[in-house]
């Protein structure tokens, strides 16, 4: 039996101001392909009594924690939040799906959820000239670990430093020494082992005098925003850093990238940070770049379903992927690229176009990758 | 400056702040009592919001039809001094003995000149260019303008935010139209005048705000042509206003209809907690005519809770939905396109299962709101504001028109949301304090 104290749950959670309304239910994009229903499992809660039994309830780890039900909540309660903390209650007991066994287990032995070996996590740098912090410098580039690992994102992270380079950003990286963020293995309901981590990477940030960072992915720039708790760290996105160089014209672009390119809104970056505007300056910043939006974006741009461990997790529902709508969404706009600043938006959506067929008609990049072209 | 005033030995005035409904009944009242009252409306003309309206639930009275002879009451009273397109700009003094600073915009009109023929507005070269804010935004006029055809006073004002000649200084070879009014009341060189007057008791009246949609930008308002407010809803469905009442939006009849509540309403995200009392009965009686001017089409009403606590409000509601108008308890998350169509994404909590719906008319039930300048106003009268930003009365049950400040009382919408029933007897309530207040102070200076 996984038996949680339900009363206490709802009240911990807030869950009793729920009015029933149902927008968290309409706005998660799961909840049209899963059993998934934020309203149900709230409302469940609420009249179970004392206890609640989270047996066979698998649709519980069908969120991508995208927030949409939180963002469009009027009574301000956080059905994602409450999930993560089901979650919690199962990783408690040791109920866990073995992918997800090994992706925890990976991110305490190597600091990676990739299970892949600590001392190559600087070998995407390959020739690239990159300063350590050891050596001293203004700002870290937090890189991450699909950018430090993932053969298709370490170009991302490799384009920012020539990015960042060109625009006279002193930054340095943590190399070896960095560790995972831990923002996956709190939203998979490690939060034990999430303390650990925030623990250890802000004795290792004191250490060096971090007080400023940029990320390359919005999961690792959120979870240093609003999971660490008051590390007083300036933390930037990336395309923030970028927005602001190309607003600045710091960055001279040699070469013309002249294409029509869509941008796909990352939740983390965008309903969870309200980081929508710097991307689209960045874009259209870059010379060529003809920028279409998609119908749905911004506030009601589309989850790839990468997040909240699902990069791990097929899902109750393997067989229709969100990514698979957003990249006809994205070919329904006429765009050649569909340009995205996630790596893990990035590697759902290029699994969709490979999935689709559609890879004459729509290529996925991230902005970093398009402005590093047109250098 | 100029002191009019009824003290020394006269009988002592009223100030009214707001001409809408309640302001428009708080005067009423008090003139008919047999006290001067100075009636202050900020914008061209008395009416208010309920002079947007086209039904009244639940009766569906024209809404015009029972507010224009209160208009034209309040403008031919004896005892009314109405002070359109100005603004109470200072106040000092006490209960009985108010002077009260009021600002008179220049109209650019000479109002004892102008018949209204609105010959100006057709020779004015924005004609058909400036969106008129009583419809709405749906219908164009000109930059001199009436608001409507029963504004009282009836005459033009000169939008200075649109007029050719007052934002860039010219205005071709000759003013088109100067050139055109035949009563020569068109006067460029107008300032502001201000005027003192000196009251016993003041009654503010100044209504609420409408919640703007695009702070909800999920439900695409601004965005998708097809997504409208109830507002612009009644002045859609208007048989005089802009489009005659025919219900028809971007040049086609719509077919499918969505009505979604308590936009802007009942929402804490949005610091907006309260509930705008007025929307259930609002949309109820614009499905209702959603229904009657729409044959065949398909309406549908998205609700949370169905608040039908006036008198004949269950009925009506009753009566809507066994006319064929269906109700889905889940209140609606976000609006996208699809093709030609418009997708509703919902909820039914009811079935428990998310879906799509399509429309191709989404009706936003907009909620109130305290108005943009609540605090200034406040100032200006030493007003409180409750913590739902609301002018706070002196007891919630038992003193809802006082202000807690001796002489100062408080009447409709800017002490809370309400419907027209709610904010008439409040209003009432309002001139009957201010009565008692008037006759005390009358008391006092037959004994000085």
């Amino acid at each position: 039996m996984l038996q949680i104290d339900s009363r206490q749950f709802a009240q911990e959670h807030d869950l009793y101001a729920c009015i029933q309304c149902g927008k968290c239910t309409g706005g998660c994009p799961l909840a049209l392909k899963t059993r998934l229903n934020p309203r149900m499992i709230i409302y469940r809660l609420l009249v179970a009594g004392n206890g609640f039994n989270l047996e066979g309830r698998d649709e519980l780890w069908d969120c991508t924690t995208c927030s949409t039900c939180y963002s469009r909540c009027p009574k301000q309660v956080n059905p994602m939040e409450a999930i993560i903390a089901l979650r919690s209650a199962i990783v408690e007991k040791g109920r866990v799906h073995p992918n997800v066994k090994t992706a925890l287990e990976s991110t305490f032995r190597h600091g990676n959820p990739l299970t892949m070996p600590r001392e190559d996590r600087a070998k995407w740098v390959g020739d690239l000239p990159v300063k350590l912090m050891s050596d001293g410098a203004e700002m870290l580039y937090f890189v991450g670990c699909s950018p430090s690992y993932d053969p298709r994102v370490q170009q991302v992270a490799r384009a920012i430093v020539r990015l960042f380079q060109q625009g006279g950003v002193d930054f340095g990286i943590l190399a070896e020494e960095e560790s995972c963020c831990g923002s996956e293995v709190r939203r998979l309901g490690e939060a034990g082992l999430f303390e650990m981590i925030a623990e250890e990477n802000q004795e290792l940030f004191k250490g060096y005098g971090i007080a400023r960072m940029f990320t390359t992915s919005p999961h690792c720039f959120n979870a240093f925003k609003h999971d660490y708790p008051g590390n007083g760290l300036q933390v930037q996105h990336y395309t923030q850093v970028l927005a602001d160089l190309v607003e600045r014209r710091q960055i001279e672009f040699g070469r013309k990238f002249e294409k029509t390119v869509t941008y796909h809104d990352p939740c983390y970056l965008g309903k969870h940070n309200g980081v929508f505007d710097e991307p689209r300056v960045a874009l259209r910043g870059i010379p060529g770049v003809k920028l279409v939006e998609m119908d749905r974006s911004r506030q009601k741009s589309l989850c790839c379903e990468g997040g909240g461990g699902r990069m791990w997790l097929e899902g109750t529902n393997p067989g229709t992927r969100l990514a698979q709508w957003r990249v006809q969404e994205a070919l329904d706009t006429g765009a050649e690229i569909l340009a995205t600043a996630c790596p893990f938006c990035l590697l759902t959506l290029e699994e969709a176009v490979k999935h689709l067929n559609v890879e004459d008609r729509l290529r996925v990049m991230d902005i970093a990758e398009i402005a590093a072209q047109a250098l | 400056m100029s002191a009019r005033s009824g003290s020394n030995g006269k009988a002592p005035a009223a100030l009214v702040v707001g001409g809408g409904i309640a302001g428009i009944q708080a005067a009423l009242d008090i003139a008919d009592a047999g006290f001067q009252v100075y009636l202050v409306e900020r914008s061209p003309s008395i009416g208010g919001r309920m002079a947007q309206l086209d039904k009244t639930f639940p009766t569906l009275d024209c809404s015009s039809c029972i507010l224009t002879p209160k208009m034209v009451d309040a403008g031919r009273h004896p005892n009314i001094e109405l002070l359109t397109y100005s603004e109470v700009s200072s106040v000092s003094g006490q209960a009985g003995d108010f002077r009260v600073g009021i600002k008179k915009k220049p109209r650019y009109v000479d109002v004892d000149k102008c018949r209204g023929c609105g010959l100006c507005a057709e020779a004015c070269r924005l004609s058909g260019r400036v969106p008129s804010d009583f419809n709405a935004g749906i219908a164009k006029r000109a930059a001199i303008y009436v608001p409507f055809p029963q504004a009282v006073p009836l005459v033009y004002t000169v939008d200075p935010e649109a007029c050719v000649y007052l934002t860039r200084g010219v205005c071709g070879k000759t003013f088109k139209c100067k050139d055109a009014c035949p009563a020569d009341a068109i006067d460029f060189t107008q300032t502001e005048q201000y005027v003192e007057v000196e009251v016993g008791a003041i009654v503010v009246a100044t209504g609420f705000d409408v919640f703007d949609p695009r702070l909800k930008p999920e439900l695409g308002y601004g965005f998708y042509p097809e997504v409208i407010t109830t507002l612009e809803f009644e002045r859609y469905a208007s048989a005089s206003g802009p489009t005659a009442g025919k219900i028809s939006v971007n040049g086609h009849v719509p077919r499918k209809v969505v009505f979604i509540q308590c936009v802007g309403s009942r929402d804490r995200s949005l610091g907006l907690p309260n509930c705008s009392r007025v929307c259930c009965m609002a949309v109820a009686k614009q499905a209702h005519l959603a229904h009657d001017r729409l044959p065949g089409a398909e309406i549908t009403v998205f609700y949370m809770d169905i608040r039908a606590f006036g008198k004949g409000f269950e009925e009506f509601y009753d009566r809507v939905r066994e006319e064929g108008v269906l109700y889905r308890r889940g209140n609606p998350s976000e609006i996208y396109r699809r093709g030609e169509m418009l997708v509703v994404r919902a909820e039914d909590t009811l079935m428990g299962e998310a879906l799509e719906v399509e429309a191709d008319l989404v009706v936003l039930a907009v909620g109130m709101l305290p108005r943009r300048d609540a605090d200034q106003v406040a100032q200006l009268f030493g007003l409180q504001r409750g913590t739902d930003g609301y002018f706070q009365e002196e007891h919630p049950k038992m003193s809802t028109v006082e202000s807690g400040i001796p002489g100062v009382f408080l009447a409709g919408c800017c002490q809370g949301a309400k419907d027209i029933p709610d904010t008439v007897a409040h209003a009432k309530a309002a001139a009957s304090a201010a009565l008692i207040s008037l006759a005390r102070t009358g008391v006092n200076h037959a004994a000085n």
